[in-house]
């Protein structure tokens, strides 16, 4: 009778063990399921990045087969519960405007709300989509060293001496429209993953419409400076 | 051998899969559609200036269709505008450099497409 009893408690044991360890992989699995029966229409999970002006303009949202190099985890996880607006004239600006006699303007009713997910989907979504880390080799880890830049001077480097607020908007209703806000930029993404998209953003992505500032190794990180600044301001 | 020849002609495929991309890019994209999808962001869609970029910019963008200010740049200075950003003409930084995108052919190809937007030539004035 004890005899018989030893193996079920065994494999009772086991079965236990196993489900522990197989749980956050079915968390990645189930993240995973999500994301490619509600997310794939719009995002690309697998790569390669458009090649081509054809392969760009059918581009409907962002490239997601890098985002475990790009995003920070806990800010996919609570945005894609309440999903705001980053990119004012929509995922690529060209889809979402309009000729008006005072210049283009944002052509609002072309812009469509991005789908919010529940705590635990976001949750599952979240882990699964920092799995994906294409990429990889385009990242240093830990080059980024934290530092700090008055707002002053952040703008003054981001403005005046590289113009790139010309596409970015450094706070709410103040900047470019094209491009994605950077007020929130160090809340969203990693902080090696800005260093190296600024130095080249053609390595990550040929054919987006952000050209290659040709920015001096001591801006990149002074920027992160600047986003970091920014992100701790509140402008809500 | 015939292992040696199947092994040869993977190696031909893959290398002819790899070259594909690589010749496309090198073929470049038509002027009017790169003017489309970089450069209307801030000259606009009418090539005016008046992209959806300016509100809160310090220099205003040039305005492609004005002839007799683009009649008063070469096609060298357009070109060197282009590929390395305002600076390199003595113009604003807000230009970016488009070297990382635009293959100096792609860039010839614009500088084609803004004399047809200006009606103009180098010191000719519009064809107006």
């Amino acid at each position: 009778m004890s005899a018989a009893r030893k193996p079920v408690g065994l494999i009772v044991g086991i079965g236990l063990l196993v489900t522990l360890i197989a749980l956050p992989a079915q968390a990645d699995n189930k993240g995973m399921e999500i994301l490619e029966a509600r997310c794939s229409g719009c995002h690309d999970l697998k790569g390669p990045a458009p090649a081509t002006l054809k392969e760009l303009w059918a581009r409907k949202g962002p490239d997601l087969f890098y985002a475990g190099n790009k995003y920070k985890r806990a800010w996919l996880e609570s945005w894609l519960q309440k999903p705001k607006r980053i990119r004012p004239a929509g995922y690529f600006y060209v889809d979402h405007i309009k000729p008006t006699e005072d210049g283009d303007v944002i052509d609002k009713s072309t812009l469509k709300p991005h789908m919010a997910l529940s705590a635990e989907e976001a949750h599952d979504v979240a882990e699964a989509l920092m799995s994906l880390k294409a990429n990889s080799h385009l990242i240093t880890k830990g080059e980024y060293k934290p530092g700090k830049i008055s707002l002053t001077m952040g703008e003054m480097r981001f403005d005046k001496f590289r113009g790139c607020m010309a596409c970015h908007e450094i706070e709410p209703g103040y900047g470019g429209l094209s491009g994605p806000e950077v007020y929130t930029v160090a809340r969203r993404l990693q902080e090696d993953f800005m260093m190296s998209y600024m130095r080249d953003p053609q390595a990550w992505d040929p054919k987006i419409f952000m050209p290659n500032m040709h920015l001096r190794e001591g801006d990149l990180e002074k920027f992160v400076h600047y986003f970091r600044a920014l992100s701790e301001e509140d402008f809500e | 051998m015939k292992i040696k020849l199947t092994k040869s002609a993977t190696a031909l495929v893959t290398i002819m899969l790899a070259l594909f991309p690589a010749l496309a890019a090198v073929a470049g994209e038509k002027a009017e559609d790169n003017y489309r999808t970089y450069c209307w962001q801030c000259h606009g869609m009418n090539g005016d200036g008046n992209g959806i970029n300016v509100r809160d910019m310090s220099v205003q963008p040039r305005d492609h269709t004005y002839g007799k200010e683009m009649a008063s740049r070469s096609d060298d200075e357009l070109f060197m505008a282009i590929k390395e950003g305002g600076p390199a003409v003595n113009k604003s930084v807000l230009m970016p450099h488009w070297d990382g995108i635009f293959s100096d052919e792609e860039i010839r190809d614009l500088v084609r497409y803004l004399r047809q937007q200006c009606r103009c030539e180098h010191g000719k004035g519009t064809s107006d």
